[in-house]
């Protein structure tokens, strides 16, 4: 057990900064490379490096599964919202325009809303799938 | 990359395919980012290289690591594979030479998307604006995908806890 000590202390050092990465690669997704997805699985990515590194029990224990299990339909249910809102001021479906009173920042407001809905979408699929792979256990 | 992939197809120790497809992963990666598609290479970088590797580690925690032999001859799926593979990059010779600008589908609706991505939206990276203003209900589709097939997964693993 003491022997990976290297692994632990070092995945502890770099773990914050995958997951300040995963949120500069959602937050910056409008105007750099990047976007829900890729923010997502990186978050997720880091995620399951503790959960190699520490083991199952520790990191359900810190990230517990239940909040990924509701994560999953969280995201969807943020995207259909976001454009039943822009429905329901009598715009289309998605137009985000409807969202400000100033157009391009309805646009903003509609794309970081919607990337936040793939976001959580996507944390919640991969660590939920991984999670469930990896408690099943040896038969 | 043409090395990696023989090296997918020779080898019997399933541990070493999983390595090599994750190097396949990180030079289609490399690939991407010369042509410019960072989007794509980061996607590639993050889940073909990271999460997939993962999970094929996974997997293979609860199977046996060498393949086994093959039960019969694979030469009628050879036949197969030869003839429509031929046929595909026949088809290539029908394309429009690689990188010329003059093809369709970079005179019609790309130019109206670089052109009136920003002063419609305002967002600078035009891959973001097509993705989540333009085409909007085509995200929405992909995360109602993503959703549906962790759900999928999940009651296929879960099924006896329930």
């Amino acid at each position: 057990m003491r022997l990976d000590l290297l692994l632990r202390i070092s995945s502890k050092i770099f773990l914050p900064f995958i997951i300040l990465f995963a949120f500069y690669v959602q937050f910056h997704g409008d105007f750099g490379p990047g976007g829900g997805f890729q923010a997502g699985v990186i978050f997720a990515a880091g995620i399951i490096l503790y959960t190699i590194i520490f083991g199952i029990k520790k990191a359900q224990k810190d990230f517990p599964e239940t909040i990924f299990n509701y994560m999953v339909p969280l995201g969807v249910l943020i995207f259909t919202v976001t454009g039943l809102i822009s429905l329901s001021k009598g715009f289309n479906f998605l137009d985000y325009d409807a969202l400000a009173h100033y157009p391009k920042h309805g646009q903003h407001i509609g794309i970081i809303a919607i990337e936040l809905g793939v976001f959580v979408t996507v944390i919640g699929s991969m660590v939920s799938i991984f999670y469930a792979f990896v408690a099943r256990g040896k038969k | 990359m043409a090395l990696t992939t023989l090296g997918i197809i020779r080898l019997r120790n399933l541990f070493s395919v999983v390595i090599l497809s994750t190097i396949y992963s990180f030079l289609m990666a490399t690939l991407l980012l010369i042509f410019d598609a960072v989007d794509v290479a980061l996607t590639e970088a993050a889940v073909g290289a990271g999460i997939s590797t993962v999970l094929m580690l996974t997997v293979l925690y609860y199977t046996k690591v060498n393949e086994e032999k093959p039960k019969f001859k694979s030469i009628l799926p050879l036949i197969i594979c030869l003839t429509i593979g031929g046929l595909l990059i026949y088809g290539t010779y029908g394309l429009p030479p690689f990188g010329a600008s003059d093809t369709p589908i970079h005179t019609h609706i790309s130019v109206q998307y670089l052109e009136r991505s920003m002063s419609e939206t305002g967002v600078p990276n035009v891959v973001t604006s097509v993705l989540a203003s333009y085409r909007g209900f085509d995200t929405l589709g992909e995360v109602i995908v993503v959703f549906t097939a962790a759900i999928g997964v999940l009651s296929i693993l879960k099924r006896d806890k329930i």
